[in-house]
């Protein structure tokens, strides 16, 4: 039943960050997954059971059939006449044992690899589950200063190796250890002198293949190291084929490709092929004791046969011998296996140890005594507020700001200047360093987040759309809205006219990250998201900056409609979209320098005067 | 995969020698129950300690049998192992050029994503799968046959019963692997799912917590997360039926075997040895049966994946780059001498699809600045991307110097222009092999002046000089220093044509005029592309180009549109408005 896995990659990600697998950290992972296995405790007492049950009733058939030919040879070498019946029946009584012996066993290991799933796919199910629940409650800090494919690698292959090495490697150790112990027991009592042979030899193949999985650690090491390599390569130029090929780089590209793919490709031949030397050597040292085995255990029978036997050495039957050679054949199996077993338990405490490392990330949490922001009329107080994403690198020093209800704010600069900080901060993605921001007047870090968040509409410039239907795509935010609502705010964003053309209309799927649409579509579509239900406070980051002026034109009604009454906030890099913000905040290096309306601003002639007439080049036409 | 197949074809030898080796291997393996079987007559026939020559030259025989077995082995696995390396190395260098030389089009149809999936994953999986197929495909096969004839040579009653139950065992496992093929399908769409999903609430985590719908998005995962396990363990249900049915059939078989060979030796038919032997044999049979199986998904894993992977060379739409080369080239006397001309020109992606571009038919004159303006989706990059022959034209001609551009051999074409995309990407790499992309010999010299014109001094000089690293995709640079450096790196090219995809849109305006003035100063005069959504980037051009919905909606100065292009004009107001008419009455005051 051995697979022959040799020459396969472990899958799953083998660069574990080394830090969480310390000694103690090892532990520490451990004792975490055995707490979340301790919910499986019942299932996990069963398994265990059948296991030692399918063992013990795997090492009584050969015994079994060995009795049966026993009586066979002792029929054939001419028993009396007597005895012929009875060891007939003896036959026949040992053949129907073993029978019903391999059902047990049949039925026993079914139900455990049953229960062994259960386990496996439910502990697998809960910690994605909690997983993806931390990832809702981690700051946006930690999600935006890691990289997403390697969340993605932890929720999805590390979670998935974890079961399988942990649970298989667990069950497959204890039933390897219950098998070498039940066949040396049940050796033991048929002859010694033989199960010495046995358990001297086998052992060797064990020390062959840790040798050789030592060897061939560095070159599958080597082997994933020019393997990511590779695929660094792939990705960086096939995810920019465009260029690539803008650049006529292809030839170029593709020698690059081939230096690294010749060197992939004997490393993973010598890899492949020293790993696989493992099947082969410890079949032969199985055939040596096999061979050990059938010579000694002739001896034996012989002087059996020939009555020469004393107090040591007994002697044994044929049946015996057949037995002794037939655990001798699955005798080296589970030695085999454990050593295999071992390093894959520890890749599933590596695995596990990367997903807890997310799960013990601290979430954000609200303050005790925090209360539900209602009834927002947005009254916004930013007071002496210092921030940074790198502590030593700061960003935004001081920074104060009053905006009374209604107010239309638009934040302007150069790229860098801290716009887009301000919405981190305005939304409390990030908390601020020193200082407060009040919304009519309670400190934002004294309500829940929710009620903060839900009191802001958002638009951005990263237009991120779910994959579903448009329609579902546009009642993100409010799953109960009625169709006619959703054509409503498609219409008053501009959105129907593109999406009535589309094949489905609202019922046109989108795939993940809405590839199919233009940036300016995802962009209309994003701010028809928003339209549907509007909260009294508005930010839009570079809302529009992929759509053409003129559909823009069109929305800015929409828009205007929308700020009606509502504080906003807006960032824009055409300053034509901001003209007629009550309040203009020209911001630069985390200040704001200038601040006042379009046309103060344009009056005092400084850095906002010189922004805002660049766009409109010497060439202007001179009416 | 019959396509892969070729890929082989190099390693002829090794593929043929590799399964050889492994029958001889499963040949020497056949002989030990024989041997055993002699062994266990002769003990029983030997009435006395007699002859221990006999068994000790059985011994001799197991181990010599043992080492044949573990040299045959070892060579098999070392061809199996090259044969398979290579195949991987020669498909993976293949598809690899396959892609790269896809089209636009082929790209943005089969996505990113897709692409590295099928050089990875799809690739490991068959190589693994030629390297157990080499190795396993024909050993257990021939040792379940083998066992079997064997067994024929034992007792033909028997043997009988050995074909019975090789039969029932093939039957078992094949319904066993049928039903389970679909149910891995399944649990393989599901983990794709929550990949989706999953990555989705990572992408979308802004969005996510500003709707406040972190709950739902969490059932839904729940949702699709519970289901995947479900999945997983309905498909356990069947699969893990495999060890055990296959274990209780042999088992079975070997108390009915033992039966009859009770009844044969009864008869004088058989020996006890023999007895042994059958039941050795069947044992074998049990061994390499599972291996079989295992190896069956192994092969359908990489039959699924070298379909996939098949698929994409099957990939050479009707504008693959080389289809051409060989017509002659197609001239075109229009009297004029032209560096580009449109004549009539159609575009459509897909067939069936709306069209991109209906007849476009313009004619550019060597030195001449033309800007390209219109809304979201109005056919400008389309347009822009077919003068380098990255799309080409489903109906109507381009003509480059007067040659169509079909008949043009690609490198040449796009020798000529230099393109700075909208999206501004950079590789890793210093600054300086960045730009060296535009020309390979570029000087040190060459590249400080290209970049002296992109306006992109300061970030090389903030980044430490040319040699300054940048990171994969130029995650370490600002979007607008990005955007300057890929201007850069056109401009070392020195192209007789410079595209402009909308590549300032990250620069402030300032930046943004004197980029353009320098471009206009460039020596060498190149034919210039200017595509912008801004009237401002394009106002100064000598000709610009309106497009609407993927029609021409007008050509010319920019007087002369504002006079007669309403799509223009419109454009330029909601950029410039009423403003034209406050502004200076404002700064006035």
């Amino acid at each position: 039943m051995a697979l022959d896995t040799s020459g396969f990659v472990p899958k799953g990600n083998l660069n574990t960050d080394e830090t969480a697998l310390g000694k103690s950290g090892r532990k520490d992972t451990v004792r975490k997954v055995l707490k979340r296995l301790s919910g499986y405790r019942f299932l996990i007492i069963i398994s265990l059971i059948l296991a030692a049950v399918s063992v013990l009733f795997t090492l009584m058939v050969p015994i079994k059939i060995g009795d049966a030919i026993d009586c066979i040879e002792q029929l054939a070498s001419g028993a009396d006449s007597a005895s012929g019946p009875v060891l007939q029946r003896a036959i026949t009584d040992s053949l129907i044992k073993a029978a019903v012996f391999a059902l047990i066993v049949g039925v026993s290991t079914y139900v455990m690899n049953l229960i062994n799933n259960r386990i496996t796919y439910h502990t697998v199910r809960d910690i994605r589950n909690d997983t993806i629940e931390k990832i809702g409650t981690l700051p946006l800090s930690y999600l935006d200063s890691h990289s997403q494919g390697d969340i993605v690698s932890r929720v999805v292959a590390d979670a998935d190796q974890f079961a399988d090495g942990l649970l298989m490697g667990f069950t497959q150790a204890f039933t390897g250890i219950m098998t070498i112990i039940g066949t040396l027991v049940f050796m033991l009592r048929m002859n010694v002198a033989i199960t010495l042979v046995v358990v001297c030899v086998t052992p060797l193949s064990l020390f062959i293949a840790r040798f050789i999985s030592s060897r061939t650690f560095k070159m599958f090491k080597k082997q994933s190291i020019e393997r990511g390599e590779q695929t660094a390569l792939i990705d960086e130029m096939i995810g920019n084929a465009k260029v690539v090929k803008a650049f006529n780089k292809e030839k170029d590209i593709l020698e690059r490709f081939d230096e690294i793919n010749g060197r992939l490709s004997e490393s993973s031949l010598k890899a492949i092929f020293y790993s696989s030397l493992t099947n082969p050597c410890t079949r032969f040292v199985n055939a040596v004791c096999y061979a050990l085995v059938a010579m000694t255990g002739s001896y034996f029978a012989i002087m059996a046969l020939g009555g020469n036997t004393g107090r040591v050495i007994s002697g044994i039957t044929v049946g015996t011998l057949t037995v002794f050679l037939s655990y001798a054949n699955q005798y080296t199996k589970p030695f085999n296996e454990i050593s295999s077993v071992i390093s894959e338990l520890q890749g599933a405490v590596a695995c596990a140890a990367r997903v807890f490392e997310i799960l013990d990330e601290p979430s954000e949490v609200n303050d005790p005594d925090v209360s539900e922001l209602k009834d927002v009329d947005g009254m916004i107080d930013i007071k002496d507020v210092d921030f940074s994403y790198v502590p030593d690198k700061e960003l935004i020093t001081d920074l104060n700001l009053n905006v009374t209800p209604g107010q239309r704010v638009a934040i302007v600069g150069p790229t860098g200047c801290g716009k887009t900080t301000m919405i981190n901060l305005l939304m409390r993605f990030y908390d601020v360093d020193a200082g407060s921001i009040s919304v009519d007047g309670t400190d934002i870090r004294k309500v829940t987040r929710d009620s903060l968040r839900s009191s802001y509409g958002m638009v951005l410039q990263d237009t991120w759309l779910t994959s579903a239907t448009i329609a579902d795509n546009i009642r993100f935010g409010a799953p109960n809205a009625s169709m006619e609502e959703i054509v409503e705010a498609a219409k008053a964003s501009g959105a129907h006219s593109f999406i009535r053309r589309l094949p489905d209309k609202y019922d046109t799927y989108i795939g993940e990250g809405g590839a199919e649409l233009s940036q300016g579509q995802k962009q209309l579509l994003c701010i028809t998201r928003v339209m549907l239900n509007i909260p009294p406070m508005l930010i839009l980051d570079e809302a529009t900056s992929s759509i053409d002026t003129r559909t823009e034109i069109r929305i800015q009604n929409a828009f205007h409609k929308m700020m009606q009454g509502r504080t906003s906030f807006i960032v824009a890099h055409r300053l034509s979209t901001i003209r007629e913000s009550d309040v203009i905040l020209v911001m630069k290096d985390g200040h704001i320098i200038e601040q006042g309306d379009h046309n103060t601003l344009l009056a005092r002639g400084g850095f906002y005067y010189e922004l805002y007439n660049s766009q409109f080049t010497d060439s202007a036409p001179k009416q | 995969m019959k396509k892969l197949l070729i890929y082989l074809k190099n390693y002829r030898i090794q593929c043929f020698l590799a399964p050889l080796f492994k029958m001889l291997e499963a040949v020497f393996e056949l002989f030990v129950p024989l041997v055993i079987a002699y062994l266990i007559d002769h003990i029983t026939a030997s009435d006395a300690q007699g002859d221990n020559s006999f068994v000790l030259k059985c011994f001799v025989i197991l181990i010599v049998l043992g080492i044949v077995g573990l040299i045959s082995s070892c060579t098999a696995q070392f061809f199996a192992a090259k044969a398979a390396t290579g195949f991987s190395r020669d498909l993976r260098h293949d598809l690899f050029k396959h892609l790269i030389n896809l089209s636009y089009s082929e790209i943005d149809d089969l996505g990113t994503s897709t692409m590295i999936t099928r050089m990875t994953a799809d690739v490991n999986t068959v190589q693994n799968g030629v390297n157990m197929f080499l190795r396993l495909f024909l050993r257990s096969p021939f040792i379940v046959a083998g066992a079997v004839v064997m067994a024929f040579t034992i007792d033909v009653k028997a043997a009988l019963l050995f074909l019975v139950i090789v039969a029932v065992l093939f039957i078992t496992v094949g319904l066993i692997m049928k039903a389970n093929i679909p149910m891995l399908k399944k649990v393989q769409s599901g983990l794709d799912g929550i990949l989706g999903l999953t990555r989705e609430d990572l992408s979308g985590a802004r969005v996510i917590r500003a709707f406040n719908v972190e709950e739902r998005r969490q059932d839904e995962f729940e949702e699709a997360n519970g289901a995947l396990a479900g999945t997983q363990l309905k498909a356990g249900y069947i699969s893990g039926l495999l060890n055990p049915l296959t274990y209780v059939i042999i088992n079975l078989a070997i108390v009915m075997l033992i039966s009859i060979g009770n009844i044969q030796v009864s008869k004088g038919a058989l020996t006890t040895g023999g007895v042994v032997a059958l039941y050795n044999y069947m044992s074998q049979i049990l061994l390499e049966l599972i291996k079989f199986a295992n190896l069956i998904v192994t092969i359908n894993r990489a039959l699924a994946s070298a379909n996939r992977i098949s698929d994409v060379f099957e990939i050479t739409g009707a504008d693959a780059s080389s289809a051409s080369v060989d017509t002659p080239a197609a001239l075109r006397d229009s009297g004029e001498k032209y560096i580009l001309e449109f004549d009539d020109v159609s575009l459509r992606y897909m067939e069936g699809a709306d069209e991109a571009l209906s007849n476009i038919s313009f004619a550019v004159k060597e030195g001449e600045t033309i800007g390209i303006i219109g809304g979201t989706g109005s056919g400008k990059s389309s347009l822009i991307n077919m003068i380098p022959g990255f799309y080409k034209a489903t109906s109507g001609t381009v003509y480059v110097d007067g040659q169509d551009i079909k008949t043009m051999d690609d490198d040449t074409l796009r020798g000529l222009v230099g393109v700075v995309p909208q999206k501004a990407v950079l590789f890793a790499g210093t600054i300086g092999d960045n730009l060296k992309w535009g020309n390979k010999d570029a000087s040190d010299e060459d590249m400080e002046e290209a970049v002296r014109l992109s306006v992109a001094e300061d970030v090389v000089k903030t980044k430490g000089g040319l040699g300054a690293d940048i990171e994969q995709g130029g995650r370490n640079l600002s979007g607008g220093q990005r955007q300057r450096l890929t201007i850069a790196r056109a401009l070392v090219k020195k192209p007789r044509i410079l595209i402009l995809d909308d590549s300032s849109s990250a620069l402030d305006n300032m930046t943004d005029r004197t980029l353009r003035d320098n471009i206009k100063k460039l020596d060498y005069k190149p034919t210039v592309f200017i595509v912008s959504q801004r009237s401002a980037s394009v106002r100064d051009a000598d000709r610009i180009i309106v497009l609407e919905d993927g029609m021409m909606a007008g050509i010319g100065t920019h007087t002369e549109l504002m006079k007669n292009c309403d799509v223009y004009r419109e454009i330029y107001e909601s950029q410039f408005g009423k403003e034209m008419d406050e502004t200076p009455e404002r700064r006035a005051k």
